[in-house]
């Protein structure tokens, strides 16, 4: 099912219409031995290590993990916001240094600057050497998308917390990006927005078909929304216990979710798989 | 600025957006002196001190209670005799000298050149405090390469430049525009790199995400949300600028109201040195409200 939706996805430059503005298509991601320290000597502590992971084109992989697991580090590291320690993430095959402009960000703070206008602010997200008039072609285009055509000329702080989240979105699009990282993009706000906001992401995946790494703490939303789920964490045998500096935190579980998307929230498959990775977040699944 | 867990904080419709707007922009709720301050927050109307306050006439009227009161007792105090002419000539006299002055075709000269002198001193000054500011201000090397010298020749008293600056530039308009540029400077510099170490370093981030760097990054994220600060150090540096002006005249000039004050005091004429002093008041005060203008429409154009 999921090579169903790769091979959709990798057809999507194809079927944008000529003329329009181009998008680029979407590109597989790599984690290769990706370790991540911080601070030197005696007081370095490790957050990640040995992560190996390949995601392909146009894939939404979710990212689960307890607070701290290093989630955050991963996706700041495929930005290039975040350097590893060791290892490396490869896009499309070629190492990630420095900011990368393949990728776009969506954080859990929208993150607008106040003193610009919605359209502004997701022209803030185009890509270097956009022509003026193919560039505002496609702000309109994406403000339609998040439905905030009506809201082009407002301020982020005329506007409601999902309508911000959702210029945030917008903002990243612009930027045709082969990856789209999302930091928990719907984790403060409330559950019936952020169900909306789970639905227009795959409005928008099907409309733009890109690489989504999402970070989330909400194992519903990743069951709702990922093609697969890793989950980051201490291996339990890795000396958890030993008293010896902690070893990080790297994948312990990889999960194919089943399904075509938009899933039933109440399916019984799904709940199964939910019980089940809450245990692996040593959460009680009851 | 940054939307953070509560929604029912965060979540605020359109409609409460602008009434929460409505009351004062943020630069006047931030002022001690602002009408929402004084009224905290109640709604203005009828004859309540907040009403008269929130209409612009009537706090220009309270603003003009105590110069009358001042041009008043200098009125009284004169007819009464209190003071000799000389110490003190009367309002009138004062006015007949500007009169005279005027008709001479001598006061527009002075005032002229003096307020090119602040302008254009002004202009360079705050310039370059603003370059040399947000340089300092984002580069820890700038800051380290830069800050101790510019921290040393800030503690030089602006006056002992004066001799250095006309041996070096000779009595004329560069020596006395320099001076003015040194009084402007340093205001800006200050306020803009102490302002940009805490800009909101998520915003920063979000823009660096999106290829922002350099002086875009600059004149996109960083810069507008120091708005606020960049004005204060210009209202700062241009009331440094007239006091150097005055400096820079007293020392050496044939011109300017600042010679206006030398000249009158050497010749024992009063009248006209008071009148140099109105003038002072009245275009320093002009000056200052024009950049007020400016502030209220730049602090809500980027706030």
């Amino acid at each position: 099912m999921t090579a169903v939706l790769s091979s959709s996805a990798a057809e999507a430059p194809l079927a944008a219409p000529a003329g329009a503005t181009t998008r680029t298509p979407a590109l597989p991601v790599a984690f290769r031995s990706l370790r991540r320290a911080f601070g030197n000597g005696a007081d370095a502590h490790t957050v990640l290590r040995d992560v190996d992971f390949e995601i392909r084109a146009g894939e939404v992989l979710a990212i689960l993990g307890t607070s701290g697991c290093g989630k955050s580090t991963l996706l700041r590291a495929t930005a290039g916001l975040d350097s590893p320690s060791a290892g490396s993430v490869d896009i499309d095959g070629t190492p990630v240094q420095g900011i990368d402009s393949r990728c776009a960000f969506a954080f859990q703070e929208p993150r607008l600057l106040p003193w610009h206008t919605l359209r502004a602010n997701i022209a803030i997200g185009l890509p270097k050497g956009v022509s003026a008039r193919d560039g505002k072609a496609k702000v309109a285009r994406l403000l339609d998308l998040v439905g905030l055509t009506d809201f082009a000329g407002h301020r982020p702080r005329e506007i409601s917390g999902g309508m911000a989240q959702r210029a945030s979105l917008a903002r990243a699009l612009a930027r045709n990006p082969g990856v789209m990282l999302l930091d928990e993009p719907f984790g403060a706000l409330d559950a019936l927005t952020r169900i909306k906001m789970q639905d227009l992401l795959l409005d928008i995946h099907r409309a733009e078909p890109t690489t989504v790494l999402l970070v989330t703490h909400d194992v519903d939303e990743a069951l709702q929304l990922a093609d697969r789920i890793i989950v980051l964490g201490k291996e339990a045998d890795a000396g958890a216990d030993s008293g010896a500096a902690s070893p990080g935190a790297t994948i312990v579980r990889t999960v194919t979710v089943p399904g075509e998307r938009p899933r039933d929230r109440g399916s019984v498959d799904l709940a199964r798989l939910r019980a089940s990775l809450l245990e692996t977040l040593g959460v009680d699944g009851h | 600025m940054t939307r953070l867990g509560n929604p029912y904080v965060t979540g605020n419709s359109v409609a409460d957006g602008h009434a929460a707007a409505v009351p004062a922009t943020p630069a006047d709720a931030a002022r001690p002196d602002s009408p929402a301050m004084v009224a905290g927050g109640s709604p203005a109307n009828g004859w309540s001190p907040a009403g008269i306050l929130a209409n612009g006439w009537a706090r220009l009227l309270l603003g003009l209670i105590i110069p009358a009161a001042m041009l008043a007792a200098w009125q009284v105090s004169t007819a009464a005799g209190v003071f000799s002419i000389v110490q003190l000539p009367p309002p009138a006299m004062v006015l007949e000298a500007g009169l005279d002055l005027l008709q001479r075709g001598q006061l527009g000269q002075h005032i002229a050149i003096s307020t090119q002198r602040v302008l254009i001193g002004f202009a360079a000054g705050a310039s370059l405090g603003l370059v040399l500011g947000s340089l300092v201000g984002l580069s820890r090397f700038a800051d380290a390469l830069l800050a101790p010298t510019i921290g040393a020749l800030r503690a030089v008293p602006s006056l002992a430049w004066v001799p250095l600056l006309i041996l070096w530039m000779k009595i004329g308009e560069d020596s006395k525009i320099t001076l003015i540029l040194i009084g402007a400077f340093f205001p800006v510099f200050t306020t803009v790199s102490l302002a940009l170490r805490h800009v909101d370093q998520n915003l920063v981030e979000a823009a660096r995400a999106f290829g922002l760097k350099g002086v875009k990054l600059l004149t996109t994220v960083q810069l507008p949300a120091v708005v606020p600060a960049v004005f204060s150090g210009l209202r700062l540096a241009l009331a440094q600028a007239w006091l150097f002006l005055v400096a820079a005249e007293l020392i050496a000039s044939s011109m300017g109201l600042g010679f206006l004050l030398t000249d009158s005091q050497n010749n024992g004429r009063t009248d006209r040195l008071l009148l140099a002093i109105v003038l002072l008041a009245l275009i320093g005060k002009t000056t200052d409200a024009l950049l007020g203008l400016a502030e209220k429409w730049a602090v809500k154009r980027w706030a």
